[in-house]
């Protein structure tokens, strides 16, 4: 005879005691600490930081080791505590030109104003897998400190030739998507925000997709710039802003071809790409599609997925799209059996007309 | 006041509450409209009745009674999950009885036992938009929902009676809300749509992932979506229920082995457990 399910409530403890358990792996080696997460698997905390849209290394690290190293379950760990967070206030725009640097690279020219700068990069290396890498620490890179105000916008120095759009100046409140639903229309400032948290691996498939014929797009990178921006905020106490920190940036400008309108002269226009941590590749990505979902204000036709406003910016978040895709594995029974009765009537319908 | 040691009453900061509040209030004085809220990511995840949870979370207090139901069930897994959190959280009792609730939050059912005044059903909702498979686009279906327009369902359910026979919605049959709004029941079976029509209870309605909320307040004409010479029907499968008998509650099919074996329960546990419970105290 049929047992009603009960039990529920044990068997979710048993699972959890599990997962305890399976977290924290072969208890004869030492358990990572969210120190060494934060020092040195740093790119993960980065992704972490970008799509769990917080930026603060220790919480990122203690999400990943939770998560046991699932990076979006570890995003979706610091979105849930962030959103418990008192707002105290907004901060000035960051001033990304004045970035401490450790990377700066333009495709565009051969040299430039404060040079290009490879810094830590995955780029010339090799892949071969290091099978000795657990021998020995590294001697120390010889390193030259960077100049900052010598290294201006790439973007900034096409505009003063004309040839680059200039971004209009707007003192207008920005939306704030992780306060507000996501405006439709969305304004570039929201349409920047969600990218800048969505998921790295669908803004990585959307930009490529714009490179192979999906959208109108003839990339240049302008310029990538990975470092430290300083924090500023305005504050009752004190008549100036205060610096309270330094934040790591991945920042890229794409410089885009443009043939002109009816209503602008043939020029550069630019793709825009910002994120927490030094994740340059979802920067770039970023750029690629952002400038792809700039296609009415240039009068482009939006015939490409990345052009598609609605289509990007409501599947961008993996939070949201894990939670959809997983929730599939809940119970249905009551909409299954609602199906399989009007599969049978529909059918006895059916045989009874033949 | 009870919860966690570091967290808000029943989880959310007051501004969030406050914030819903507004949005509930909206939402009933307009029945049927969907109205966009701010949803905050909650610990459970996106999908698993962050909107439900939102609503519910919102609107508790100490002194109510929750009850959580799953399919019509307080003890599948998901049920007991969000009935747990809100016992930690806001220190509430919580009941397996639906007469005994001030406050019912459920996926996919409506109870079997009437609602009555006083009492709140919260719906979690994965799609709000009732036009969601004929018109994805939201800037569209806002449109199509200002000048009434809805056509495209009504052709949608003609085609289903031309290739069918019979309008071919088991789930999630949609509904005209006091006459004005096209509103997505969520994923109940249309056997449950009836039951919204003039409930004495208020029906409150989360979509987290998708960022609205909607209502329908106590005593509102709710109408299945139908046409003249094809009424709507309720289904439910033809059968009593296996464990006390009932004939007119809505019926989960369980398999009993692999050659053809099964047998129909009751889908809401409570309703079933008290006619066993009532058919026993009379033997």
């Amino acid at each position: 005879m049929y047992v009603a399910v009960k039990g529920g409530e044990r068997a979710i403890a048993n699972a959890h005691a599990w997962l305890e358990e399976a977290r924290r792996g072969d208890p004869a080696l030492p358990r990572i600490a969210p120190e060494q997460i934060a020092g040195q698997l740093t790119l993960a905390v980065d992704r972490v930081m970008a799509e769990g849209s917080c930026c603060d290394r220790e919480l990122a690290a203690i999400a990943i080791a939770q998560a046991r190293g699932d990076l979006i379950e570890a995003a979706f760990l610091l979105r849930a505590y962030r959103t418990t967070l008192p707002r105290f206030g907004y901060s000035r725009p960051l001033e990304t030109a004045a970035m401490r640097l450790i990377r700066r690279v333009s495709a565009t020219y051969k040299d430039l104003p404060g040079g290009q700068i490879l810094g830590p990069t995955f780029d010339y290396t090799h892949r071969l897998l290091d099978l000795a890498a657990a021998a020995g620490d590294p001697p120390p890179a010889p390193r030259a400190p960077a100049d900052p105000a010598a290294a201006p916008r790439v973007t900034e120095l096409l505009a003063r030739e004309g040839l680059m759009a200039r971004e209009e100046a707007s003192d207008a409140e920005p939306p704030d998507l992780t306060r507000q639903p996501l405006p439709i229309p969305a304004p570039r400032p929201a349409r920047l925000q969600n990218l800048a948290r969505g998921d790295e691996g669908f803004l990585l498939a959307l930009g490529y997709s714009t490179q192979r014929g999906y959208g109108n797009s003839h990339p240049f990178v302008g310029e990538l710039r990975i470092g430290w921006a300083s924090v500023e905020v305005e504050t009752p106490e004190f008549p100036f802003p205060v610096d309270i920190g330094e934040i790591p940036l991945a920042e890229c400008q794409m410089v885009n071809q443009f043939h002109g309108s009816a209503g602008a002269p043939p020029q550069f226009t630019r793709g825009y790409g910002l994120s927490f941590g030094h994740g340059e590749r979802r920067a770039m990505a970023m750029a690629l599609v952002d400038r792809a979902l700039r296609a009415d204000e240039y009068g482009e036709e939006r015939a490409a997925p990345a052009q598609q406003e609605e289509f990007v910016l409501l599947h961008s978040d993996n939070v949201e799209a894990t939670g959809f895709v997983e929730h599939l594995k809940l119970p249905h029974y009551v909409d299954f059996q609602s199906e399989l009765e009007n599969l049978r009537a529909i059918r006895a319908l059916k045989e009874a007309a033949e | 006041m009870s919860g966690v040691p570091g967290f808000s009453y029943a989880y959310l900061d007051e501004g969030t509450k406050r914030m819903l509040r507004r949005t509930l209030l909206k939402a009933v004085a307009i029945p049927g409209y969907q109205v966009p809220f701010g949803a905050r990511e909650m610990p459970l995840p996106y999908g698993w009745g962050t909107g439900g949870i939102q609503v519910t979370a919102a609107i508790i207090g100490p002194s109510d009674v929750l009850k959580v139901i799953d399919q019509g069930s307080d003890d599948t897994t998901n049920a007991v999950s969000i009935r747990r959190f809100f016992r930690r959280v806001a220190g509430v009792a919580t009941t397996e009885r639906t007469t005994e609730a001030t406050i019912i939050q459920t996926r996919h059912r409506i109870p079997e036992t009437p609602l009555r005044e006083g009492q709140i059903l919260v719906y979690q909702v994965p799609m709000p938009e009732p036009l969601f498979r004929l018109e994805p686009r939201l800037a569209e279906t806002r449109r199509l929902h200002a000048l009434a327009d809805y056509g495209l369902m009504q052709v949608r359910l003609y085609e289903d009676i031309v290739r069918h026979g019979a309008i071919a919605t088991a789930y999630n049959h949609p509904v005209m809300v006091d006459g004005r709004y096209l509103m997505s029941p969520s994923p109940i079976p249309a056997f449950d749509n009836p039951k919204m029509h003039r409930m004495p209870a208020l029906q409150l309605f989360g979509a987290g992932r998708e960022k609205r909320i909607y209502a329908v307040p106590p005593y509102t004409d709710v109408v299945s979506l139908d046409f003249e010479d094809h009424p709507f029907r309720p289904i439910r499968a033809p059968h009593a229920c296996a464990l006390c008998g009932a004939a007119d509650s809505y019926l989960d099919e369980v398999l009993t082995d692999d050659s053809g074996g099964r047998i129909f329960v009751c889908s809401d546990t409570d309703y079933c457990a008290t006619r066993q419970a009532a058919r026993q105290a009379a033997e």
